[in-house]
């Protein structure tokens, strides 16, 4: 480990922050019985990577952040009265949830539309459990660490369904639908799009894929650019995000699953999406951007500060696109999944398989990465225009004149031919 | 062998969970709360696999029982009319009664003529073994499993689709 990086093993050496949990355990082991250890183990796990990362990552970039920049896109100011540039703004919010009171409509199902805030929330903090922050920085390095992933985030899209349901209301059910058909639709694309990273590195231990990044010295973002975009979008659909948030579109179904949620059960369902954003964009940066390594970097700058500032960036995408692209319809996400991401998932598996294989059966060593690395960029993009244009997605750089409903030769109803109200 | 406190109370804890859950699945009215009970039952299961250190197949039970067989059980209740509210009227009481006999008295010899030898280590599986028996060994029953799915899937699209629509999309066609 000292090869990897400068930080000593003193338990104030913060550039590795597992010096201070060993040496707490260490201590625990001497001095209490045995399962002390164990019960006190998943309680550090918790307190450093929720509490202190992603609950104040959650409130202030989650929630400031995204509302400040957001209305910076949309040449608006956001909130900016409450304490030094509205930054006590997501404090004050919570607040008010807390306060607010949480209204059970009559016909619903009690214990159920209870019971599922709890159940959203549960694996958002489970999540956190497999992303590597350093080298020794993991809670569980298990060997299936990415299907853990895969496996928990599942977990949410159930709980928004049994929201929707048990609220009684066809608005919910609507979104309850919608959830679960994205989610199904989405996973498929998903899966498929990581099975090529998992070709490649030949582990599912996320702290492997971190590993094999280091060691060919290359991002699995420049080898595998399609299954990174297939990621990032269907991460979005999957975490509900503003282009694709149509389970909880409120121009077209009130507010999904959401509708008849008030107070702070609305709250956690608002706070964990943002929570399982970051997990998804923590977990993205580790597939895809060499997770806490940064060619050589992580030796001087404490790796756990890499990974923070990688995730930070991933989220301000999510943002970014939430703030500039407008939600898409229910079928044209179902036809973008099924008929544009699983086709290219699919062939980018079958490309990366023959890759490997020929990598493995000829041994050409592990310089050839780069080189596998121009030819999937060059794939990538001519298989995601060429695709597109297949499927009659053209971008118009000339927009259409606008024309009259009646020139396009649509229905005028009677006495509206002058045109206007007024 | 299970030794240890904290295996222990996993294991009794996972096993109260999972008991009283496949409990609540059959005498709970609600079509839709057995189905959440039920999902109880997966993840309890998924549970005890860990618990044998079988970490993929755990990871597995939860994508495919919890994540997706679950969730199309609850929508084809959600899509089912009355289905979701009450229970009550099933007159298939007796012949159920039958069935669980019968499943019963397979299952319960099979268990008891069982040799449950327990092992001094765990033979731990690794998954690239898991992955090459899979694909070297067993490829014939994992394609035939996917020739099945395959199948059911072309049979439910024939299902939904009715005349009436098939016409319209004939005459359409005719059209062009």
């Amino acid at each position: 480990m000292s090869a990897i990086l400068l930080a000593t093993e003193h338990w104030w050496d913060l550039r590795d922050l597992s010096n201070i949990s060993r040496e707490i355990l260490d201590f625990l082991r001497d001095v209490g019985p045995d399962w002390l250890a164990y019960v006190v183990s998943p309680l550090i796990g918790f307190v450093a990577a929720f509490l202190i990362f992603v609950l104040p990552s959650q409130l202030f970039v989650g929630v400031y952040g995204e509302r400040r920049l957001i209305g910076r896109m949309q040449s608006r100011l956001g909130p900016n009265r409450v304490g030094k540039f509205g930054l006590l703004q997501p404090i004050a919010d919570a607040i008010k949830l807390m306060q607010k009171e949480a209204i059970t409509p009559r016909g619903a199902d009690k214990w159920v539309m209870w019971a599922a805030p709890v159940v959203f929330v549960a694996p958002a903090v489970l999540v956190w459990a497999v992303i590597p922050f350093g080298p020794n920085m993991v809670i569980a390095d298990i060997p299936v660490g990415l299907v853990y992933y895969l496996a928990v985030a599942a977990l949410p899209v159930l709980a928004a369904f049994v929201a929707g349901w048990s609220s009684n209301n066809k608005y919910s059910l609507f979104g309850a639908m919608r959830v679960v058909a994205m989610a199904i639709s989405y996973e498929v694309a998903l899966v498929l799009g990581l099975l090529g990273v998992v070709l490649f590195t030949s582990t599912l231990s996320l702290q492997g894929i971190v590993e094999w990044q280091r060691a060919h010295d290359i991002w699995l973002v420049f080898l595998q650019p399609l299954a990174f975009i297939i990621y990032f979008i269907s991460a979005s659909a999957e975490l509900n995000r503003t282009p694709t948030d149509i389970a909880e579109a409120e121009s077209e179904i009130v507010a999904g699953y959401l509708t008849e949620y008030s107070g702070m059960k609305w709250g956690l369902f608002y706070g964990m999406d943002i929570g399982y954003a970051l997990a998804a964009a923590a977990f993205g940066s580790t597939v895809f951007l060499g997770g806490w390594s940064f060619f050589g970097l992580e030796k001087w700058v404490p790796p756990w500060l890499i990974l923070v500032a990688k995730t930070h960036l991933f989220y301000f995408v999510f943002i970014w696109t939430r703030g500039t692209l407008p939600r898409l319809r229910i079928d044209q996400l179902m036809a973008l999944a099924w008929k544009y991401m699983l086709p290219l998932a699919a062939l980018n598996l079958l490309v990366v398989a023959a890759e490997r294989l020929w990598w493995h059966e000829a041994e050409l060593g592990d310089g050839i990465v780069y080189l596998f690395a121009a030819a999937n960029i060059a794939l990538a993009l001519l298989l995601l225009v060429g695709w597109a244009r297949v499927l009659g997605y053209r971008p118009e750089r000339v927009p259409t004149r606008p024309r009259l409903v009646k020139q396009a030769g649509g229905y005028v109803p009677p006495g509206a031919e002058l045109g206007g109200g007024r | 062998m299970i030794e240890g406190a904290g295996p222990v109370a996993a294991f009794w804890g996972l096993s109260v969970l999972t008991l009283a859950a496949a409990g609540g699945v059959i005498v709970s009215r609600n079509l839709f709360h057995a189905v959440l009970f039920l999902i109880l039952v997966f993840l309890g299961i998924a549970g005890f696999f860990l618990l044998l250190s079988a970490d993929f197949l755990a990871m597995a039970q939860i994508i495919i029982y919890v994540g997706a067989i679950a969730v199309l059980i609850l929508f084809a209740i959600v899509l089912t009319p009355r289905a979701s509210r009450d229970n009550g009227e099933t007159r298939m009481a007796p012949a159920a009664l039958v069935v669980a006999i019968g499943v019963a008295g397979l299952l319960i010899p099979a268990i008891a003529d069982t040799d449950w030898r327990t092992l001094a280590s765990a033979p731990a599986l690794p998954l690239a073994d898991l992955g090459r028996e899979l694909l070297g060994t067993w490829v014939l029953p994992f394609q035939l499993a996917s020739v099945l799915l395959t199948a059911a899937l072309v049979g439910a699209v024939m299902l939904v689709r009715s005349p009436r629509e098939e016409q319209e999309e004939l005459e359409e066609e005719e059209r062009r």
